[in-house]
């Protein structure tokens, strides 16, 4: 949409003392408010308040404020009041509520889904508004990527990275700054830093969150990365399936264009970078980065065999830096505070934050940033409000088509990298997928195994042909017409596939198997020998057996 | 490798081609935009056909063979007209826990249409997505463009069967 039909919704002339608002109304307008029309609720916010002859109150549009739940969402600045399930005849009673605002006023707390946060990747979310640069500055933005520019060389930086223990945020967990040094040790002169944002693990949206409400972070992220590995182009692959966030992505890019933010002569200094958008088109393998650097070339995205790594032959064959979202936004905030700050959070070898998306049979749905090591009782009961309807908590999921299912015994495990691999799954990109009793892990094993097998690039034949394979047969156990032997035979396969795949999607592919069979064999049982599927979910189509 | 070609002509005078040569253009004409040219020719015209297929890849100058390949390979392009409205039902985890077998199944009861088809009247396509990302308003369908959450079948077969 060309700048002048968008509808306007900028603030109005503050006229207080100090130009600054008395009060002020953030309204969310991420995907999910959006699409919940907040965007209506802004503009009719600005109308009353311009009607009312209001002139020390402000309306902004802000990123996403975290309670997607809930939306669309409205808070007040000043006293961190929070207006839920907002629609239009609630204006009124938002206008009364910034009428009472006093400068006396401080944020209150708002309550356990808030409190148990640790907002480092997301402190700007829900503060500023995504598309002005301004706000971003504002709020100490690219602080750091002058200063390294001016004051540190491309080896402090990465050693800084280094020492923070930050790991890739994609999932595996890979030590960003060892990554950073090879890829600056790397032989060639032409390097690229690549930013991958096609968040294709069904139940997460985090990086979507994190690109439509602070874009200019990873912005300021991979350009503090390009100047540590001497880089000067980069690319962000991006899902086709995020419209807001891409078009978010483009405003940010130009405006950091006109700042000087990116281009040539960055802040001053003899520093070029500058960032291209690529767009995904529905392929999940292309998360996996061989797979994506062929997409970005314009080919089908199939992945290649590692060695070499794309941190040595990556992009046209040139050492390419690949960071997921989350670990781009982290840079800034390290730089800004010091690797030494940053590292005293977290458990373990797992430093700092982790961002989660919270969806599922849970109350408080949204996305979180939490410690690494708060555990997943912390996150399910108390920010994410429990089971819907009080019902039994049966299993959180965790790290999309690759992870597993995680049952109620360990709910007081601390979450780390590591103690996630320990129990059977993975940490994933960070999406958590709550489950109650209405949920049948035959079914949800099921469920993986068809996205594998659609997903499946075809390019290697254990993946190809094995994920079909462990379709049919899990399809044959929630029909309950299978044996026993097909269950041995579902065991036998799921290992081999695991083993002799080419790339991540096909190796982590079993793992949905692996785990609901290592909590919830009993349920196998039952489709298998009882011909009943115990959660009323899958149709059984094999005569009942008599007791 | 591209072959040194004459700068084809796009396949009619529509102006919507315009888009499409000018989105390759800014990218050199290179092979490495064919993915963004089929974005901008899907974006135009609404699918692919075959002339769009030939015409980008000749200009960017990939065989055929590999622009079919490409198209086919990635889920977001298609190659057949949609009908007049879409709706994508998410697939996604949490969608499909809460309930978006229930809505496939109610709009194949309503609409006689299964994923990837469009009714006989042309009116709507239903696709599947594998997920929008919009996890906390599941189930989730998008509706010409636009998300719609928490998604209740019996009036999302009211609201597409006024259409």
């Amino acid at each position: 949409m060309p700048a002048a039909a968008r509808p306007t919704h900028r603030r109005a002339t503050i006229e207080t003392a100090d130009g600054q608002p008395r009060a002020s109304a953030y309204v969310c307008e991420a995907a999910s408010c959006m699409s919940a029309q907040s965007h209506d609720i802004t503009l009719r916010l600005g109308e009353r308040i311009a009607a009312a002859g209001m002139t020390d109150v402000t309306i902004k549009r802000v990123g996403c404020l975290g309670l997607c739940a809930a939306g669309p969402l409205v808070e007040i600045a000043e006293t961190a009041e929070l207006f839920e399930r907002v629609k239009p005849d609630d204006v009124e009673g938002i206008v009364k509520a910034l009428k009472k605002v006093k400068p006396t006023d401080t944020r209150r707390p708002q309550g356990p889904f808030f409190e148990k946060q640790l907002r480092i990747v997301t402190e700007n979310m829900g503060r500023i508004d995504p598309e002005s640069l301004d706000d971003y500055v504002g709020r100490g933005g690219y602080e750091a990527l002058k200063r390294v520019l001016s004051d540190m060389t491309s080896t402090e930086v990465r050693d800084e990275i280094t020492r923070s223990g930050l790991r890739g945020r994609g999932g595996a967990g890979y030590p960003v700054g060892l990554k950073w040094t090879t890829v600056a040790k790397a032989e060639g002169t032409q390097k690229y830093v690549v930013c991958n944002a096609d968040e294709g693990d069904p139940g997460a949206f985090m990086d979507r969150s994190v690109l439509e409400s602070d874009p200019f972070r990873v912005l300021e992220g991979m350009a503090i990365a390009a100047f540590a590995v001497h880089a000067n182009e980069g690319y962000i692959y991006c899902r086709a399936e995020y419209p807001l966030a891409v078009s978010r992505l483009r405003t940010a890019i130009r405006l950091a264009q006109r700042a000087g933010f990116l281009g040539t002569g960055i802040a001053d200094t003899n520093f070029n970078f500058d960032v291209q958008i690529r767009l995904g088109a529905g392929a999940f393998v292309c998360g996996e980065e061989t797979a994506l650097i062929a997409s970005i070339e314009g080919r089908r995205g199939t992945p290649r065999p590692r060695p070499p790594y794309p941190a040595v032959s990556g992009l046209w064959d040139c050492p390419t830096l690949l960071n997921n979202v989350e670990s781009y936004a982290n840079v800034p905030t390290i730089l800004n505070k010091g690797a030494d700050w940053y590292s005293e959070f977290g458990i373990g070898k797992s430093k700092g934050t982790k961002v989660f998306a919270l969806a599922g049979r849970i109350v408080n749905t949204g996305l979180i940033e939490v410690p690494m090591g708060t555990t997943l009782r912390e996150i399910v009961f108390d920010i994410g409000g429990g089971i819907i309807g009080g019902r039994p908590f049966k299993a959180v999921q965790t790290g999309g088509p690759s992870g597993g299912c995680i049952p109620a015994e360990f709910l007081d495990m601390a979450v780390s990298y590591e103690s996630l691999i320990e129990v059977g799954s993975f940490m994933g990109s960070g999406g958590l997928i709550v489950m109650d009793d209405t949920s049948c892990m035959v079914d949800v094993a099921k469920y993986f195994m068809d996205f594998c097998r659609e997903e499946s690039c075809g390019k290697c034949v254990p993946c190809r042909v094995g994920t079909t394979e462990l379709y049919i047969i899990l399809d044959l156990i929630s029909r309950g017409e299978a044996t026993l032997d097909d269950l041995a035979q579902l065991e036998r396969l799921a290992g081999i596939i695991q083993k002799t795949s080419l790339c991540g999607l096909g190796q982590g592919a079993p793992n949905p198997i692996f785990s609901t069979l290592r909590y919830f064999r009993d349920e196998y049982m039952a489709h298998i020998v009882d011909k009943t599927c115990p959660a009323g979910v899958c149709t059984i189509t094999a005569p009942e057996v008599m007791a | 490798m591209p072959v040194l070609h004459a700068k084809p002509q796009a396949p009619t005078d529509d102006k919507r081609w315009k888009i499409v040569e000018t989105r390759m253009r800014r990218m050199g004409d290179r092979p490495a935009a064919l993915i963004e040219a089929l974005h901008a020719a899907q974006e135009a015209f609404g699918y692919l056909d075959t002339d769009a297929l030939n015409y980008v890849g000749d200009t960017l100058g990939v065989p055929h063979s590999r622009v079919y390949g490409v198209a086919t390979f990635y889920s977001f392009f298609t190659l057949k007209p949609q009908g007049e409205h879409t709706c994508v039902v998410c697939t996604g985890t949490a969608c499909y826990i809460n309930g978006a077998k229930d809505i496939l199944s109610g709009l194949e009861k309503a609409l006689h249409v299964k994923p990837r088809q469009t009714t006989a009247d042309n009116k709507i396509s239903v696709l599947t997505a594998r997920c929008v990302g919009s996890c906390s308003l599941a189930p989730a369908v998008i509706i010409d463009g636009d998300v719609k959450g928490k998604v209740n079948v019996v009036d999302l077969v009211a609201q597409l069967e006024a259409m």
